[in-house]
């Protein structure tokens, strides 16, 4: 999967750069918590971008190389901003024959983006994911922790108005 | 926790909590809080209970517990109350106000409220066992699912929890473990099934001075949900699996891969993980045995591949989730270069019972060669999707008819999917086949992790297969070439044949590389990438040819082979289509039916873009597509 890297300039603060630090003295030296240490530093700044991997790499003693080599492996991390609302449509079997892919269509036409993306007022961010086990509900999406079950793309509008 | 006293002495305790004792007239009620459940909106359903409870002053008689996946998704937000003495009274399809009538009617007033209880057809069945969903099933490894409170550890122990790792410690020796695994036939449910027992034994003749226990939890197959109900429903299950496996092989460490998208599996297993060790069941020397075992959780991060146990492995040493090569196996070299024994959640999931309940118990449901049961994420077009446990050799016909309930709208039954983008479509002509490991594969499916996702005649088999094969594509970690670029060649010609520009030449072209990239790929998520394609092609050889040769899409699923088309006829020249078309591709004609008013409509095909919004528009079904 290819993945978007943002162009934005690096906006991190000086707690952010504290917290992830501790972060990373937590780790005590363990090369195998690369992932852990790299998922925490998302929740943190929300996405992964050159600056903190670079961080990453110098505080685990590891390549930065394999810090980009996991960051871009692994379908989790992103190398983007979010938006306030994160959006993802899930596109697993269950969801996918029940119809999800006409949800998904609809919020591109209604946020006028593609998957993988953000609107410009970084207010919405869209995306596809495989999954997320709520088989039972599908078509399924998620708006942050929020989930939606039982869509049809005519629900779409209104949902979106709870969040404008 | 020092004996088997111990343990016995909360058994005794909480028995009554977890299963409310005659004459005491306590009253126990659970809410379905899994993932499904809360997305229902079961939350809101829980406080008010716990709210209108106390407001009633029941609290003393009634209490309101969370529990697991109760297994009926689509009945969700699922509320149980028992009594002793009574059968159990299923309430669904829950919301704050309902649960305020069930409390006033039901917990006050002692009569049950009928039309919220689960019913089939027009019938209501209060007592979930008697339930055709429920009927023709079995429950080992979700016994404790939708009956305990997954978060508190009493409560599992009320259930004979920890028992088995008591049994195992006190009264066996690793060889005996070994022998009753393998002597209950289990087989390895992530997919392969490869003997468990078999495996264990394997990892324990390799010394070494550190070995590992790996859990697979990162259930990455879409459409399938065991696992994480599993980890949400009965978390300890799996930590008491994973120390009686330390013990069998002689390991003294555990870790767990979990998908990170799992937030609540992670959150309940967790804490599972904290209480054992506080109850002194992880740790040093558990229950005096001299025997050291420790667990911890490691977060996946969305990589289908890690799934593979050589990529997990790897994925936990923190790195690129590649495969390696094997062998070495992992029994020889496995996690950190280490022995180690890599088993799904499922799989560790029924130990327990087979070590309480012995060899004998397991072994004696099944088939010949695939012994006890089998959970099933049952999703897609049928009418009650859930989570279903069943003896194997259940057949298909029983699952889709008798507990799925059948095609909702009067479909017809076109396939059933199994083992995801591993496995294969199964036709209707197939319905009868027992499931198991051999005779699934004898016809081009596998058993795979237990996702079954039902297909109607709506849905077309080129696009499914196009669906899984973009999985694949999007997943492929890229290591070796038959798969990432084989994969991308393949779903370039589906795309091709989808959009109305195959040939027959590329049919078999197909074909061709699809054994290719079998033959060739380094590991299981190439090797069986293409069977998607092969079982629809072989089943569905019509439906492939009908987009190849006559460019049509029988399902009408594929856009770019659609023709929107109005009756003319039947058209009553109301506009509505033309009106919300986006493309502005349909105009009025000067042709008046009989018998209407006004001139009806016509699209024009050159700016159709196939959206279908003319047809849900339009009020006298004037609008078709072929």
């Amino acid at each position: 999967m290819v993945k978007k890297i943002s162009k934005l300039p690096f906006q991190g603060t000086p707690e952010q750069e504290a917290k992830l630090k501790d972060v990373i003295a937590a780790a005590n030296g363990d090369r195998s918590r690369l992932m852990a240490v790299m998922q925490e530093a998302q929740a943190i700044y929300g996405y992964l971008p050159y600056e903190v991997q670079k961080m990453i790499a110098e505080g685990l003693d590891v390549p930065m190389e394999k810090v980009y080599g996991v960051a871009t492996f692994y379908a989790q991390f992103a190398l983007s901003p979010k938006g306030t609302y994160n959006i993802s449509v899930c596109l697993g079997t269950a969801c996918y024959v029940k119809g999800s892919q006409q949800v998904l269509d609809k919020l591109c036409e209604l946020l006028g983006i593609e998957p993988g993306e953000c609107t410009n007022d970084a207010k919405f961010s869209l995306e596809a994911c495989r999954c997320i086990g709520a088989c039972g509900l599908a078509p399924v999406m998620m708006i942050n922790e929020d989930v939606y079950g039982r869509l049809t793309p005519d629900m779409i509008p209104d949902i979106l108005k709870k969040y404008e | 926790m020092k004996s088997l006293a111990d343990l016995a002495a909360i058994r005794e305790k909480m028995r009554s909590k977890v299963l409310p004792e005659e004459g005491s007239g306590d009253i126990r009620v659970v809410v379905g809080m899994a993932t499904c459940g809360i997305a229902a909106g079961a939350r809101p359903v829980l406080d008010t209970l716990t709210e209108e409870i106390a407001k009633a002053g029941l609290s003393d008689k009634v209490s309101v517990t969370q529990t697991g996946c109760i297994g009926i998704c689509q009945y969700e937000p699922v509320i149980e109350v028992l009594e002793a003495g009574k059968e159990k009274v299923t309430y669904v399809k829950m919301t704050a106000e309902k649960a305020k009538e069930v409390v006033e009617k039901h917990l006050k007033g002692g009569s049950v409220v009928e039309e919220f209880v689960y019913s089939e057809g027009s019938k209501p069945v209060s007592a979930l066992k008697d339930a055709t969903f429920y009927a023709k099933q079995e429950r080992v490894a979700l016994r404790n699912c939708g009956t305990i409170d997954p978060e508190n550890i009493d409560e599992y122990i009320a259930m004979d929890g920890y028992a088995a790792l008591n049994k195992v410690l006190n009264e066996m020796t690793p060889e005996e473990v070994i022998k009753v695994v393998t002597d209950s036939g289990l087989r390895g449910r992530g997919g392969a099934g490869f003997s468990t027992g078999k495996k264990w034994y394997f990892a324990s003749l390799y010394k070494a001075d550190q070995k590992y226990v790996v859990c697979n939890a990162d259930e990455g197959d879409p459409g399938a949900f065991m696992d994480r109900s599993i980890l949400e429903g009965d978390p300890h299950c799996i930590v008491e699996a994973m120390a009686i496996c330390g013990y069998a092989i002689g390991a003294t460490e555990g870790y767990v891969y979990v998908r990170a998208e799992y937030p609540i599996a992670v959150a309940h297993l967790q804490k599972a993980i904290d209480d054992a060790r506080s109850y002194g069941l992880l740790g040093k020397n558990i229950f005096g045995s001299g025997f050291d075992f420790d667990l911890h959780i490691r977060l996946g991060a969305g990589a289908f591949v890690c799934g593979e146990e050589t990529a997990l492995m790897t994925s936990i040493e923190g790195n690129r989730g590649e495969p390696r090569t094997r062998p070495p196996f992992p029994a020889e070299k496995g996690l950190f270069g280490k022995p180690s024994n890599n088993n799904n959640v499922e799989t560790y999931a029924n130990i327990p019972q087979i070590i309480l309940k012995g060899a004998e118990f397991f072994s004696s449901m099944g088939t010949e060669t695939s012994k006890g049961t089998k959970v099933f994420a049952l999703g897609g077009k049928i009418n009650r999707t859930g989570l279903v446990e069943i003896p194997m050799g259940t057949t298909l016909r029983e699952i889709v008819e008798d507990i799925g309930g059948g095609i909702p709208n009067g479909k017809k039954f076109k396939a059933a999917q199994t083992g995801g983008p591993s496995g294969g479509c199964i036709p209707a002509e197939f319905l009868d086949t027992p499931i198991d490991y051999e005779s699934l594969a004898a016809i081009g499916s596998i058993v795979g992790s237990g996702g079954l996702i039902i297909m109607d005649e709506d849905n077309c088999m080129v696009d499914i297969a196009k669906f899984f094969l973009g999985f694949t594509v999007d997943e492929s970690c890229g290591k070796c070439t038959p798969c990432r670029v084989g994969t991308r060649r393949l779903y370039e010609i589906l795309e091709k044949i989808t959009s109305g520009k195959g040939t027959m030449e590329d049919l078999d072209k197909m074909e061709e590389l699809c054994y290719y990239i079998k033959n060739n790929s380094l590991c299981a998520l190439g090797q069986t990438a293409p069977n998607p394609v092969l079982s629809t092609y072989l089943r569905f050889k019509d439906e492939y040819i009908a987009h190849v040769r006559d460019k049509k899409c029988p399902a009408g699923v594929c856009k770019d082979l659609l023709t929107f088309t109005i009756d003319k006829d039947a058209c009553i020249g109301c506009g509505l289509c033309a009106k919300n078309c986006p493309a502005s591709a349909i105009s009025k004609t000067d042709y008046v039916a009989p018998g209407h008013k006004l001139p009806s409509y016509v699209i024009d095909p050159d700016k159709c873009v196939k959206c279908g919004v003319c047809m849900t528009n339009c009020k006298k079904n004037a609008i078709s597509k072929k």
